[in-house]
């Protein structure tokens, strides 16, 4: 399972795609997958907001993820 | 003509925006241009760099529209964002409507452009002489 990256998201990282594989264990939902992110990279919990898009829909803490699932970290957004 | 134009471009030319929205039922259109500015808090900025998740983003542009559709009577809606990287003043993102009347022309314009700055997914960069920093990304 892959997580797309963007802005600041990717330079935490330091890549456009995240694996499972670089987290502590695989997330079964939206809310887990923040608390892993921010237990991998520290430098999450310091962004002003942090969301998460399944399937190119903003997704709630209690959304489960699937295997086939588009996943992305939104940062605070800062288009116009 | 379609009632909505929904896009992610290279490089915005402003000049199309009145014909895509002039129509003989309006007589009123609203845009507002978004541009890159020289300054941020008294620091020179050299340049804007965009990037968005573009599928996710041209939904939420799509989403906007149609609420603005819903709650104005409006004849035609333009959202079209740029990305890449932007040089002082160039228009980095053009939003308008048309409508009978110019009431509506200006509520649903600033709504266009004050909920695209809240949910779609496009991110800049801002950068100055000696740094960039991703906008709103820190408290």
């Amino acid at each position: 399972m892959e997580v797309f990256l963007f802005g600041i998201a990717k330079d935490i990282v330091g890549k456009s795609v995240l694996d499972y594989s670089d987290l502590e264990e695989k997330p079964n939902s939206v809310g887990e997958l923040i608390h892993l992110m921010n237990h991998s990279y520290p430098e999450f919990s310091r962004l002003s907001s942090i969301a998460v898009a399944v399937n190119g829909e903003y997704a709630s803490n209690d959304v489960p993820l699937q295997s086939n699932d588009e996943i992305a970290i939104i940062p605070p957004v800062s288009g116009g | 003509m379609q009632k909505q134009i929904i896009e992610i471009v290279e490089k915005i030319n402003t000049a199309v925006v009145f014909d895509e929205l002039s129509d003989a039922a309006s007589g009123g259109i609203c845009v507002f241009v978004g541009t890159v500015r020289d300054f941020t808090n008294n620091e020179t900025v050299v340049s804007l760099e965009f990037e968005s998740y573009k599928t996710m983003a041209l939904k939420e542009m799509g989403k906007i529209a149609n609420q603005a559709l819903t709650k104005w009577p409006l004849n035609k809606v333009v959202i079209r964002h740029a990305v890449g990287l932007k040089k002082v003043k160039e228009p980095v993102v053009v939003v308008g409507v048309s409508a009978a009347h110019r009431a509506e022309s200006f509520e649903a314009c600033k709504f266009l452009i004050d909920t695209l700055k809240e949910t779609v997914p496009i991110w800049k960069k801002e950068a100055f002489k000696n740094k960039s920093v991703w906008v709103s990304a820190h408290p």
